[in-house]
């Protein structure tokens, strides 16, 4: 029987003043075998946390079900420890306090209490801090405290939330090495392990089966199996088959995710998905279209990177790896390349359009001549506000009621959001003015 | 990292010490002062034939100065305790929240004095033939002085609490107990002890307001250092008066040393960053109790009976359960707000009732404009206050060995109790004929004043010294220096200083607007004045009229002005 299953599960938020729902994660299905190593992939936007709470039992599904060795589940799940991204370590808690957390929590005897709790911090290499406070240690430190509060509690399923992405590059490696060897060893004090990330590499290295979610709403694109001998090498060909796979797919919203991979050891189950469909995209309002939340600067930058290069084209994970960016900062930019017209993705390769070169390689007044153009022509929103402010006697309007119109697709926190990017994109290309202080919108003069 | 060996491993080697012998004496010490004070709160009282009296004898001094300190702890242990339920109530239950939150905000102000008024009557009778009415009346103000604040920080340290936090207690099944004890009261400890600290320092103007009081045509007198004060008012000794304030500041000092500050310094341990500050604060008092045993060996042995606590409080109050968890059906709802609208709607009646009936609409029309006398002379105090002491302030902030130096004593001077230093004045007035229409903003302004130096000393503390360094170099000078960088630059702490002045200028107002000096007592027109003399003559509708009034005019103000400059701060001069 699966640890956990997933069963047709939804969740959507009321969006605020009774105008209708966001739905975040649409009619997902997954289980989590026994002894296996799961990793769910997803951009941001995709649900991938929100799955995880829900997964875990922090936060209930509005559809469907969640079941726990085939027992439907109510509140959190008592057979698995979790990871945070941000360490949540009790700041006021020695190290050997925050691990017995969950023991106390049970009421477990001092003395077992404090056993295993020494036991779990010698496995994660912490010997000799049980007494230091989370202040005296490092990042990576920190997540070991982490780590060893979820081992000490021998969980069914260790759930991982992004454990390595608030460590510095160098740290993260490190430790994820640690923890692999320790799955590979076979004493991992867990019996599954989930873990959520954005990392391409890191869930192609510790994971035996990849889960790549999709956007808007959040939902299961595919998936795909590994099939590579433990611990996975680097430089096993499949290994980068599977990498520039899953950057082409990432890179690529509509493709359909097969798990056909090139490679050696081809032949990998594949679990293909449904038809890409998603709601808020064939909407017709210019607003309901969301702009990705990159400034102006940082598009540019990238395209002056690839124009570097001779041929004008790069492959997208030699690009993240030069930048040492990951995929949710380096996908959004490439996004907006593309909606501008100055890039086109292909094959995991980023090639730019003639007038993309233009922009990356000319001077300032020109390239703002050049983004306003491509903006005025490919993104209908900000044609939509000028053409608004434009048609106003004192050519200003409030942005709240551009805000107004946001909301009533996405929940507020993302419509500000949008608003922000748009202004930063119509302040750019000089489409507009904005005054922070009485939220106004207005024409230059 | 500490060096090698541990410092704790020597502490436990070493045998009983010098610390220790202190640490018992010292507790010891405690116990007998705080067994001899209660004891005299069983003092007899039967008006109106008996009634304690006050001697002005300084050697009687100690043992006044002590009963009103004790007083303070009392009120400040009870609002403690009803922080704790009040704020985690609206904290965790979203129907609770929604009446409890508004009501803090009206509560907040009431006028302090206010509460004292309607409810001294009602404490005396409840306890006949003892002290203790009038006590319990004086804790009572004591307490409305200090509880909102220490309420809304904590109420809103619970709606912050970092969202993994929160996530983890819940997912390693931590019971409501041990998530309020292990994450809650810590995080919210350092805002709740600075809130707690300042309320207290406030406190001590309500504690010798409370201690004299007239009531009903009559005196009451509550054996304290500000009935020490009052009665030498009455028989105008100067010197006794200056006993008073050395003893006061004594008392202030004593208390900051002796418990705020090894609190503070223990509390720096509940610091949410998750890297070591640059400087911890530090008291010789926490450091010697760090360094003795004996509180070592008490935690330790007390270990099992925590325990047993934590599982009985445990079972007692479940586990934890989010405030996502049960959407109330809209149905439920629906009554819910009918019912709301319904108690809202009725207390209005009653009170447009009360008002129509008690004292007739003429009588609204005067106290308002009463009212808007007094809002001038809090707007003229605010004004005056910040054009002297914002420059000063500015100067003194700047210059970092300065505001070192200064910033206790500025502390210490908004804590130090205005109402010791009203005879003095009072004499001052009737001595070159002031009237008391203006001298009472004078009055007033001795206690608020400092709020607004103090926070103008943390505002320019606050400009960063490259943003000092670019106005030299393009050489902003004078009035332009000021529009372009200090004045936006302090703006926020101005903000923050102007309503905690206006606030107390409000509650100063009451005991302001009337002062006396032996037999002479001078009267301005005014709000405070109002409600002052309606205390004495025991008009209780009256005294409600005056309150309502008051709070409705702080409310008013607070909306219409503070807000909207706190929002401005906010919005544009957010350094």
């Amino acid at each position: 029987m699966d640890l956990i299953t997933v069963d047709h599960v939804s969740k959507r938020f009321p969006l605020p003043d009774g105008k209708g729902e966001f739905t975040v994660l649409g009619d997902v299905t997954l289980s989590v075998h026994r002894g296996e190593v799961l990793a769910l992939l997803g951009r941001s936007g995709s649900g991938k946390s929100t799955l995880l709470r829900i997964m875990s039992g922090l936060i209930r599904p509005s559809q469907g079900e969640v079941r726990s060795n085939g027992i439907p589940m109510r509140g959190a799940n008592p057979n698995l420890a979790m990871v945070f991204q941000s360490f949540a370590l009790l700041p006021w808690l020695t190290v050997q306090e925050n691990v017995e957390l969950g023991l106390a929590a049970r009421h477990v005897p001092l003395a077992e209490r404090r056993e295993r709790a020494l036991k779990a911090i010698d496995i994660v290499g912490l010997d000799g801090f049980e007494n230091a406070y989370p202040k005296e240690l490092s990042g990576g430190m920190k997540q070991r405290v982490g780590f060893a509060r979820a081992f000490v509690l021998n969980p069914e399923v260790l759930f991982m939330d992004e454990p390595f992405s608030a460590l510095d590059v160098l740290t993260a490696e490190n430790l994820r090495g640690e923890i692999d060897d320790l799955w590979n060893a076979g004493t991992f004090p867990s019996k599954s392990i989930l873990i959520v990330t954005h990392n391409i590499e890191e869930a192609v290295y510790l994971a035996d089966r990849v889960v790549i979610l999709g956007s808007k709403p959040g939902r299961i694109r595919g998936e795909l199996q590994v099939n590579l001998p433990r611990p996975h090498d680097r430089n096993h060909p499949r290994f980068k088959a599977l990498v520039d796979y899953i950057y082409s797919v990432m890179t690529n919203p509509d493709i359909a995710v097969t798990g056909e991979v090139e490679g050696p050891e081809s032949g990998a189950a594949a679990a293909g998905a449904g038809p890409e469909r998603s709601a808020q995209r064939s909407s017709g309002s210019p607003f309901a279209r969301p702009l990705p939340h990159v400034r102006v600067g940082g598009i540019s930058g990238l395209l002056e990177l690839v124009a570097e290069k001779r041929d004008g084209d790069g492959s997208i994970p030699q690009l993240a790896q030069r930048l040492q960016l990951e995929v949710d900062d380096l996908l959004p930019l490439l996004d907006a390349a593309v909606l501008l017209g100055f890039a086109e993705v292909a094959d995991g390769d980023v090639r730019l359009t003639a007038i993309g070169r233009d922009f990356a390689t000319t001077t300032i007044l020109r390239s703002k001549d050049l983004f306003r153009q491509q903006a005025l022509g490919r993104v209908p929103v900000l044609s939509s506000i000028v053409h608004t402010l434009q048609e106003k006697e004192n050519r200003a309007m409030r942005s709240d009621f551009f805000l107004g119109i946001w909301d009533d697709y996405f929940p507020l926190q993302e419509a500000e959001r949008q608003l922000a990017t748009t202004v930063d994109w119509g302040r750019y290309a000089e489409l507009f003015e904005y005054d922070a202080i009485e939220g106004r919108l207005y024409l230059p003069s | 990292m500490k060096p090698l060996p541990e410092p704790e491993s020597l502490r436990r080697s070493g045998s009983f010490g010098l610390p220790d012998l202190a640490v018992i004496l010292g507790v010891l010490a405690l116990l007998g002062v705080v067994a001899h004070v209660g004891a005299g709160s069983m003092v007899s009282f039967r008006p109106p034939d008996v009634s304690p009296t006050v001697s002005l004898d300084p050697r009687n001094l100690p043992d006044y100065a002590a009963r009103s300190t004790l007083r303070m702890f009392i009120a400040l242990a009870a609002s403690l305790l009803f922080t704790l339920i009040y704020g985690w109530l609206a904290a965790h239950n979203r129907r609770a929240e929604r009446v409890l939150v508004p009501l803090l905000d009206i509560l907040q102000s009431v006028p302090v004095l206010g509460f004292l008024s309607i409810t001294v009557t009602g404490f005396i009778a409840l306890f006949p033939g003892s002290l203790l009415g009038l006590e319990a009346a004086s804790i009572f103000a004591i307490f409305t002085s200090q509880v909102w604040n220490m309420t809304f920080s904590f109420y809103q340290s619970l709606r912050t609490v970092p969202k993994e936090l929160g996530e983890a207690t819940t997912l390693y099944r931590l019971s409501r107990w041990q998530r309020f004890t292990r994450l809650e009261l810590p995080s919210a400890a350092i805002p709740l002890l600075w809130n707690a600290m300042m309320s207290f320092g406030g406190g001590w103007f309500f504690v010798a307001a409370s201690e004299a009081i007239s009531v009903l045509n009559r005196d009451y007198t509550l054996p304290g250092i500000g009935s020490y004060v009052a009665a030498a008012i009455a028989a105008q000794d100067l010197r006794a008066l200056g006993w008073a304030m050395a003893t006061m500041a004594v008392v202030i000092l004593l208390v900051d040393q002796i418990f705020w500050r090894p609190l503070v310094a223990w509390s720096d341990r509940f610091r949410m960053e998750l890297s070591a500050s640059g400087d911890a604060p530090e008291s010789w008092l926490y450091d010697l109790l760090t360094t003795a045993h004996i509180p070592r060996l008490v935690a330790e042995a007390s270990t099992p009976v925590l325990e047993g606590v934590d599982r009985l409080m445990s079972a007692l109050l479940g586990p934890v359960q989010d405030r996502e968890e049960a959407p109330a059906p809209p149905g439920q709802e629906r009554l819910f707000n009918l019912a709301l609208l319904v108690l809202i709607g009725a207390l209005l009646a009653a009170l447009l009732h009360f008002v129509l009936t008690q004292v007739g609409l003429a009588e609204v029309a005067t106290v308002f404009r009463l009212g808007l006398l007094t809002l001038a002379r809090v707007s003229l105090l605010l004004v005056l206050a910040s054009l002297i002491w914002t420059p000063i302030g500015v100067a003194i902030g700047f210059n970092p060995r300065l505001a070192r130096l200064l910033q206790p004593l500025v502390q210490f001077l908004a804590s130090f109790p205005a109402n010791f230093i009203f005879p003095f004045a009072t004499l001052f007035f009737i001595r070159s004929h002031i009237p008391i229409g203006w001298g009472s903003i004078l009055l007033m302004a001795l206690g608020a004043q400092w709020y607004i130096l103090f926070n103008a000393i943390a505002g320019a503390q606050t400009i960063p010294s490259d943003l000092r360094e670019m106005a030299d170099d393009v050489g902003l000078k004078g009035l332009q220096r000021w529009r372009k960088l200090i004045i936006p630059g302090i703006f926020s702490a101005w903000v923050t200083g102007g309503v905690t002045a206006s606030g107390g200028a409000w509650n100063a107002s009451i005991v302001s607007e009337v002062v006396s000096w032996g037999s002479t007592t001078l009267a301005a027109s005014g709000l405070g004045a109002y409600i002052a003399e309606a205390t004495g003559r025991g008009d209780w509708p009256r005294i409600a009229l005056g309150i309502g009034m008051m709070s409705l005019f702080v409310v008013g103000f607070n909306r219409l002005f503070w807000r909207r400059l706190y929002d401005l701060a906010e919005s544009k001069y957010h350094l």
